[in-house]
């Protein structure tokens, strides 16, 4: 190894004077010299013990998507294209599908990132751009923390403190954009008089405000560092340009962190499509395909493995499975567009001066 | 007043622009008053109008909607009364503001709301000192909050968290410095593969053990299988936050230590993890403080009890999550209030976990703590002390051979 100390018996001197150099004069080489590295047998040692576990990671992982989908095979098999087409979840009676929990779970993903994104937005916004200076790193580390806040916390809000609240903007949406086929509540009309909250509890509307509540400090958390990162010179041209402060934003903040935009919008909605306790808490199950966010009952696919993987006979697990393959393909294919959108945008590389 | 027309009468000057119309130079800092009137102004006037509306005119009722309407007027009145005394890009630019403001501030206080409300839901249960040394056998969903407590949980919380990050913690931090120590095709997939798993809904990691330890090995449910499936889940997370840590080391460090000639396990082991060690830190907290918090893994694998359970390789163990998520479907007053003390209490080791995180991060590679430099300065004085006893000796030789 390279790293020897000093030997002790021997004085040496540490400013030893340059040897002349002896030997031909060499003209430069014509042809680049070729450079080897011998390794060392530590480091063929390290790299041997890294390479397994990477490649013990790598096993581990792929197992993981692999065993879902070979237990799921057996499902699969069965219901063919049904799957795909069948609303009810009945595994022992043979009809069962995905379409009523995977629409219920992509509608509550939507309206998650249809609230998140603005919240989002505006509070990356006012920290990295607004916040006064002295209270701006407590503010980081305040959604920072709120990150790492366990989803069940949202979920024991949303499902004793929103549900019941929301009722009323629930009723109030319903009753000026009814003309809209997703707001619209079947047996409820603006003159309608009768006691109405509990056609609107339990409504994909909801669970998608609390679950959009979690995913904010996430994306919060990704945008304000990309807004932060625009280079000063940019932003000071712009003001030197006579720009106003949300001139200035607009020309060279967003711009800037468009790619980290659209990557924290797309990890909060990888989360939303995932999230389980929270919204089973909130939701009714039902297995219709519930196009009506605001009205009650609708289903989503990690809800329903969590609701029914204890009852399952082996042939219902594998349907539980071959569902959460579903869902862990829904979610690597928005994992990946995020991935490429983010790569192909600037955000990130920084300008000179 | 002008002194070039009394010495050059044949010149005649234009009249100058009384002080009045003189250029002023805009006021970038402070309040201004029309500022303030406009803000005032428009507050008044939105609160009046919805008022007007929800009592009067329209048929509205609810809170949250004279909020949403008050904000909505609020903001249009802003607009118009600034564009009296502004223009276009000026009037944008306050709106835009107006909006960003309110947006950070109700984003704040909503998550600031969801803490505080748990904490308030759950404050009956936490002042009571058995709540913390005892567990559930005894107590029935009936029994005060005077009786039982949540001792079982915290213990299966803290021995699942820390299997897994047994698992997790030596398996990412190897999987991140091979990602990038190690280039080439395989990295690059595992890269790849570890990028996909972050992704892996919690639900999933749970069913996987489920269907391979529990139904497999067929003794139930037990606390190293939820340790294991929490790994499932933190593996990726660690792994990908150690690997963006490791890249920030300066790449002349390294250089420096190769052209010094060590190796790359002796890089590896002196320059690089050491200078990236405050930030693997944090990584490997905040991955547990994100896997303690998981409820479905722990839901599918732990099982549910109400005793202490020490021992993870047999019978089901409690954890805080999974008890805060049981205990509130219960219509007991007492028991939803026990399933909101153990949410706090789970809030709590999380908080701890992330104080810790930021205690020891939050610094750069190569930043040292003012004991750090300390030590640093110390050890650069030593090895000076050695530089000139082998100086000396040098010396000392060669005035010995000079002399015989």
């Amino acid at each position: 190894m390279g790293s020897g100390g000093f030997a002790q018996d021997e004085p040496i001197s540490l400013f030893p004077e340059p040897e002349p150099f002896e030997g031909p004069e060499l003209a430069p080489p014509q042809t680049p010299i070729k450079l080897t590295s011998r390794l060392s047998a530590s480091d063929y040692a390290f790299r041997a013990v890294a390479r397994g576990g990477g490649v013990l990671v790598l096993v581990l992982m792929v197992a993981v998507g692999a065993f879902l989908a070979y237990r799921g095979a057996q499902a699969l098999h069965r219901a063919g294209w049904s799957f795909l087409t069948t609303q009810d979840w009945n595994p022992d009676g043979g009809k069962f599908g995905i379409a009523a929990i995977i629409v219920g779970t992509i509608l509550i993903a939507l309206v998650a990132i249809a609230v998140a994104v603005p919240l989002a937005v505006g509070a990356a916004l006012y920290i990295s751009e607004y916040a006064p200076r002295r209270i701006q790193r407590l503010l980081i580390s305040l959604v920072d923390l709120m990150a790492a806040v366990p989803s069940i916390v949202f979920g024991l809000w949303g499902f004793f403190f929103l549900e019941w609240r929301m009722t009323s903007l629930s009723r109030w949406i319903n009753d000026w954009f009814f003309w809209i086929p997703l707001f619209k509540v079947n047996g409820v009309t603006r003159n309608y008089t009768g006691p109405t909250a509990t056609f609107y509890t339990s409504s994909s509307f909801i669970a998608g405000v609390v679950v959009a509540l979690m995913v904010v400090p996430i994306a919060t958390s990704i945008m304000r560092e990309a807004f932060s990162q625009a280079p000063v010179g940019e932003r000071e041209g712009a003001y030197a340009l006579g720009a106003t402060r949300w001139g200035m934003i607009s020309a060279v903040v967003l711009p800037f962190a468009k790619g980290a935009m659209i990557g924290g919008t797309m990890l909060g909605l990888g989360r939303a499509l995932g999230e389980t306790v929270a919204v089973s808490l909130i939701i009714s199950p039902i297995f219709v395909i519930q196009p009506h966010l605001l009205q009650n009952g609708t289903s989503s696919v990690s809800s329903t493995i969590a609701l029914h993987y204890a009852e399952a006979t082996p042939f219902g697990l594998s349907a539980l499975m071959a569902a959460g393959l579903s869902l862990f393909a829904l979610t690597l294919l928005v994992n990946f567009a995020a991935a490429v959108i983010v790569s192909r945008s600037r955000s990130g590389a920084i300008s000179e001066a | 007043m002008t002194t070039v027309g009394q010495t050059a009468p044949g010149t005649t000057l234009p009249p100058r622009p009384s002080d009045r119309l003189a250029p002023q130079p805009r006021r970038l800092t402070g309040i201004r008053t029309p500022d303030v009137l406009a803000l005032v102004g428009a507050l008044a006037a939105a609160f009046s109008t919805t008022g007007l509306l929800w009592t009067q005119i329209a048929p509205f009722s609810g809170l949250i909607g004279y909020v949403v309407m008050t904000w909505g007027l609020f903001v249009l009145f802003y607009a118009v009364l600034v564009s009296f005394d502004q223009n276009g890009p000026a009037v944008r630019d306050r709106v835009v503001s107006v909006v960003v403001h309110s947006l950070g501030a109700l984003v704040l206080l909503a998550l600031i709301y969801v803490i505080a409300y748990t904490f308030f839901r759950g404050w009956r249960a936490l002042v009571h000192v058995n709540f913390y040394t005892q567990d559930l056998r005894t107590t029935g969903p009936l029994s005060p909050l005077t009786q039982g407590g949540v001792r079982h949980a915290i213990v299966g919380t803290l021995i699942e968290i820390g299997i897994a990050m047994g698992i997790a913690v030596p398996l990412g931090l190897l999987a991140a410095v091979y990602m990038h120590e190690v280039p080439g095709r395989l990295s690059r997939l595992v890269r790849t593969v570890v990028d996909a798993m972050t992704a892996l809904p919690d639900v999933l990691a749970g069913l996987f053990i489920y269907a391979t330890l529990i139904l497999f090995l067929r003794r139930g449910f037990f606390g190293f299988a939820a340790g294991c499936a929490l790994a499932v889940n933190a593996l990726p997370i660690v792994a990908r936050a150690a690997y963006v840590v490791l890249r920030l080391v300066p790449g002349g460090l390294t250089e420096a230590s190769y052209a010094l000639g060590s190796g790359q396990w002796r890089t590896v082991w002196n320059v690089t993890l050491p200078t990236a060690r405050s930030g693997l830190a944090t990584a490997v907290i905040l991955g547990a403080a994100r896997a303690i918090g998981e409820t479905a893994p722990v839901l599918l694998t732990a099982g549910v009890s109400a005793y202490v359970n020490f021992n993870p390789l047999s019978g089901p163990m409690m954890s805080l999550p999974l008890l805060a998520y049981i205990s509130v479907q219960s219509p007991e007053v007492a028991e939803i209030e026990r399933g909101f003390g153990a949410a706090c209490a789970l809030l709590v080791l999380v908080l701890l976990l992330f104080v810790t995180a930021r205690a020891i991060g939050g610094r750069g590679p190569g930043q040292l703590t003012a004991r750090q430099q300390r030590r640093r300065a110390l050890g650069s004085r030593r090895d000076l002390g050695r530089y000139e006893r082998y100086r000396a000796a040098a010396e000392a030789a060669e005035y010995l051979e000079e002399e015989t």
